[in-house]
This record gives C-alpha cells, structure tokens and sequence, in this order.
C-alpha cells in the first residue's frame, strides 16, 4: 500500500476540522459544552463505534476484492450467522461449538451460492452479479428468518458491557467496544498478509482483475469464489456476533449494511486498511458531529453526517483513500 | 508433416457454435507435433482465437460450445477437463490482447501463473529466473503495476506468464497486436528461442503472415471458419495465393484496381 499525500492531507484537514471546530464551537456558543477530556471521550466512543462499522465493510471488501463484485447481500450475510449461530447455541451446543458449526454453515452457504449462482454467470457483466447478489440477500434475509424465527434474539458472549474508567478515570470506555477493537485489528493484520503475501491471496486478487486470463493461467473461479464467500461469511460472522450482542439478533441486523456504504466510499472498495480507516474517520466524525455541532443547528446530524462525507468524497477522490485508480496508460 | 513423432494435439473436424445459435468452426481439423512452431493465419473473425479457446477451455466462459468432431491432447479429450486442469498437463493459453493483471506488479503476475505449480517455492523461484533470462526487461519492471507499463511489457508479461506453469504447449493469441514491427521480431525471437532451448510447443494464431511464416514450421490459413489451405510454413511462403492475398505481393508488382476484381474472384473460388 503506498501512501499518497493526497491521503495524508485529507487524515490531517480531517483531524484539524474535527478538533478546531469543535473547540472554537465550545469557546463560541453556550450550548456546546467542551473540554479536553470529553472531547477524547467522544471521540474514543465515535472510533470504537467506527471500528464496528468497519468489521461490516469488510466483508464488502473482500468479495469486490476478489471478484469485482458489489456484493449487496452482505447485511444478509451477516444476518443469517448470526441467527445461525444463536439459533444452533439455542439448541444446546455450547458457545464455541456453536460458531465452529456456524463457520461450517458460512462454507456450506458459499458452495452453494459457488454452484447455484455465480457458476451460471461467469464472464458476465458485473452489474448482472450484482443483481444476482440482491437476490442472495433477498433470499438469505427469508431463508435465515424461516429457519430460525424472527423474533429478536439475545447473544450474550459473556463480556462485560460495563463502561470501564481509563486515564485516571476521567475518560469512560465501553470494554466491549474495545475487545471488539481488538477483534477487528486481528482481523485486518490476517487479512492483509492473506492477500498481499499468499498464492491463494494473490490469485483472488487477479481473479478480481481479470476473470478470463485469471481462468487461462489454470486459476480455478469454482474454488477461489467459495474461498471469497467463506472468507465473506466468516468476517460477516465476526460482525454479526459483535453486532448481534450489542443491539440482539434481528432483521435490523441486515440494515446496517447501509451504514458500510459510506465507509467503503471513503476507504475505496478494494482495500481492507480502507475500510477500516474509513470506518474509524466515520465513527468519530459522526459522534463528534452529534455532540459538537449539531446543538448549534438543532441536532441530528448522526442520521446523515456519514452520507454527506461520502458524497464530498465522490465529488473529489471517487477511488477513496486508499481504493485503486482505475489504470489509464496513455 | 514435418518430421517429429506423434503428434502432441490433434484437433478433428470440430464445429463450434456460440450461443446456440452462431456457427463459428465449420469443420476444423488440425495436428500439431511435439516440438514445432504452428501458425494458423488468417484474417479477423476466421476462427484463429475460438480454434485456440477451444483447445485451452476458454470458450465456456464465451458461451460457446464444441458440438462435433474432437479434440485431442496427448491422446485425452480435452472436453472433459476444466482449464486449470489443462494448465496444470502443460496446455496454456496466452489470450489475445495480453490480458495482464492490471492492478498486480509484473513480478506477482508472472506469479499468478505459477499457481497449478507443484514442487513449492524452489519450483517457483527457478522458472521466475527462467523467465527474467528470456526477458530480462521484465526483471527491471518486476515492482511496477502491469497496468502502467507498456504494451510490449505486458505482453512479454503474457508470456512470462505462461511459462511460469512449466508449459508444454502454449496457445499464443496475435502476440504482433498493436506491437511496433521491432518489438514483433524481438518477441518472435524470443518464441523460437523457447522453442528450442525448453522444448515448448507453440500454436500461433497471428494476423502478421509474413513473420509467422519465418518462424513457423508448419501453416494453416483460415477463413470463414474453415482451414483453406495448409502446408509448411517455408512453401506457404512461395505459394502465389499466399503471397497475393496475404503477404501483399505478387508477381506483377503492384495491381491497378480492375485486377483487384480479379482477385477478388479467385479468391472466392479459394474457400
């Protein structure tokens, strides 16, 4: 990954704004309250927030990585392990056994998609896959919710959502934000090796270039699309299981699919440290956009302030930070 | 035929139709011994690249189908194995157009086409080396993007490539395409440098009669699906029809236009 200046211009105007104005908003107005240590509260909150959204946008990543595709049936993905997971934990399995069998589920589901979707479409155009792909999340959303009921589920890992007290306990952060913190750092250093540094990683990557000579240097599409949808199933799982014990187990979980569109705008669609740089500069701008300044222009700017970066972001760098430029020899 | 004992593919009256509906071959039989270079010329829309997809298993992914005759490679019918398969028992396509992976360094998409490779990374590391000595400017580029770099580059890339799988046989599509005249002869050097030194194999569907013929042993020319005519490359090089309707010369000299009717009939009567 090379870095641009571009790159490091947009982090820093972005830090600059995000802190100036937040501060001259607290010195400005009584309705801003501002200090130091609330301010880094907000801010540690907004980024482990982002770090959630970005174990979403991974999996987005992955499959446009590997296959070019936009694959709209990711929050069903997501969806569908956890309802798996809880529903085969509800069943008596213990917790870890449970998402051994997920993973098992996660495979199965990418063979299946392998031999009843993607197979019948090789060479196609990718807008045709992607409609193939809403129709995966159509189903996978029924199919899930058939299985396992829909009613909203409770997935308890067992750790604390206590807020816990850090630097002198002056700044409160959830744990579980920080274990799920952890999760996707994790992550992101796996995947990263796994595609820049393995064969099979370097095959996704020229399958995601150029299906047909991918197919004539003897790159099987058959195995290394079930390894992308595994890979996209197990991260989705990662995801569901950190979502689902946050907000319960529910079709809502599908939806916050939306909410990675922006990330990935801004991180570029074809790079895992994208997404999760993305995901952390829309967690924290969205939190201090709330807290800062939305009570001088009456609030809510949470629901809409991710939407309106991406858009700035099309506007001027539509590959994204760290997304790849379309090549133009000329 | 030339010389060399039995042959290492052996294509038999094959008939290709894309989407059910567009006859493409009509009945193309043709063999290519081990060790010779063979060119199979023609002009666009003869049937050179679906001759060659249909050998490597690229025509699948095009929607066409193989629906009579054989093809056989080291006496197995290809139909039944997928192109990695193939790749993997020494048949490899380079496609028309280069078709390099953009966004990757030369260096990891030489890489890519050591993927059915066995023998781990010695095996790896030795054939990178191989293909270096061949085209010792791909080692000065092997950190750039294939995408930037130029089209003589990527196709060297192509294949590199190729070579990278320990080949048999490569299936090389208009290597000449949009190349300088230099560069075309540096790259067909090249070819027949591989062919001699590592033994490969190749089957050349190229548009540029001329230098296919002086690299070629042996010439099929294709038109409208069909082969026309056949024979080796050094007596395909005299034949008048040849030399009038693709390499541009004739006994004569230049023709005005009323002889161009004229060939224009004979070469009617050809197919």
């Amino acid at each position: 990954m090379r870095i641009e200046r571009d790159i490091i211009y947009i982090i820093l105007g972005f830090i600059v704004l995000m802190v100036v104005v937040p501060w001259t908003a607290g010195q400005l107005s009584d309705q801003v309250f501002f200090n130091w240590p609330f301010f880094f509260e907000v801010a540690i909150g907004g980024l482990l927030s982002g770090v959630m959204y970005s174990l979403i946008a991974l999996g987005f990543v992955l499959i446009f990585k590997a296959s070019g595709v936009f694959n709209f049936s990711q929050g069903a993905i997501v969806l569908f392990a956890a309802l798996t997971l809880v529903g085969l934990h509800g069943l008596g399995l213990p917790m870890w056994l449970a998402i051994v069998a997920t993973m098992g589920v996660m495979f199965l589901l990418a063979v299946a998609i392998e031999r009843l979707v993607l197979s019948k479409l090789v060479n196609q155009e990718p807008i045709i896959l992607f409609m193939a792909t809403i129709g995966i999340a159509y189903f996978l959303d029924g199919f899930g919710q058939t299985l396992w009921g829909s009613e909203v589920k409770v997935l308890n890992l067992g750790i604390s959502e206590a807020p816990g007290f850090y630097f002198d306990g002056q700044i409160l952060i959830n744990d579980f934000d920080l274990f799920a913190a952890g999760i996707a750092a994790v992550m992101v250093v796996v995947l990263g090796i796994f595609f820049q540094y393995t064969r099979i990683g370097r095959a996704l990557r020229a399958v995601a270039d150029d299906h047909q000579a991918a197919l004539s240097v003897g790159i099987p599409l058959k195995h290394i699309w079930i390894i992308v949808w595994t890979v996209a199933g197990l991260v989705g799982l990662v995801a569901g299981i950190m979502w689902g014990s946050k907000m319960g187990v529910q079709f809502a979980l599908s939806l916050i699919a939306l909410k990675a569109l922006p990330v990935l705008i801004l991180g570029g669609f074809t790079s895992v440290p994208g997404a999760i740089i993305g995901g952390l500069i829309i967690g924290a701008g969205e939190k201090l956009a709330e807290v800062f300044l939305a009570p001088m222009i009456g609030g809510g700017i949470e629901e809409w302030f991710a939407y309106m970066l991406a858009l700035a972001f099309l506007a001027f760098r539509p590959q994204g930070l760290f997304g790849e430029k379309i090549i133009e020899r000329v | 035929m030339s010389n060399q004992d039995t042959p290492l593919l052996q294509i038999n009256n094959i008939e290709v139709i894309y989407d059910h509906v567009i006859l493409v071959l009509k009945g193309v039989s043709l063999t290519v011994p081990k060790g010779s270079i063979i060119a199979l010329l023609g002009a666009n829309g003869a049937g050179k690249s679906t001759t060659l997809k249909s050998i490597s298993g690229l025509l699948g992914a095009e929607r066409g189908v193989v629906t009579k005759g054989n093809i056989l490679y080291k006496d197995q019918p290809v139909e039944s194995q997928s192109p990695a398969d193939l790749v993997d028992h020494g048949v490899i396509q380079v496609m028309e157009g280069r078709h390099c992976f953009e966004h990757l360094t030369i260096e990891e998409n030489l890489l890519t086409g050591a993927y059915t490779l066995s023998g781990g990374r010695k095996a790896v590391a030795k054939n990178l080396e191989m293909v270096y000595q061949y085209f010792p400017r791909l080692a000065e580029r092997r950190k750039s993007q294939a995408g930037y770099t130029s089209g003589g580059e990527q196709q060297m890339c192509a294949v590199g490539r190729a070579l990278m799988s320990n080949p048999e046989m490569i299936l090389l599509d208009e290597p000449s395409m949009g190349l300088a005249p230099q560069l075309v002869e540096d790259i067909f050097e090249i070819i027949k440098q591989l062919n001699e030194q590592e033994g490969v194999t190749f089957l050349l569907a190229e548009q540029n009669t001329n230098i296919a013929l002086r690299y070629s042993d042996f010439g099929y020319i294709m038109e409208n699906g069909r082969i026309v005519m056949e024979g080796l490359a050094s007596e395909l090089a005299e034949n008048e029809d040849v030399k009038e309707f693709y390499l541009g010369i004739s006994k004569e000299g230049k023709k005005n236009f009323r002889d161009v009717k004229n060939y224009r009939r004979r070469k009617r009567w050809l197919t």
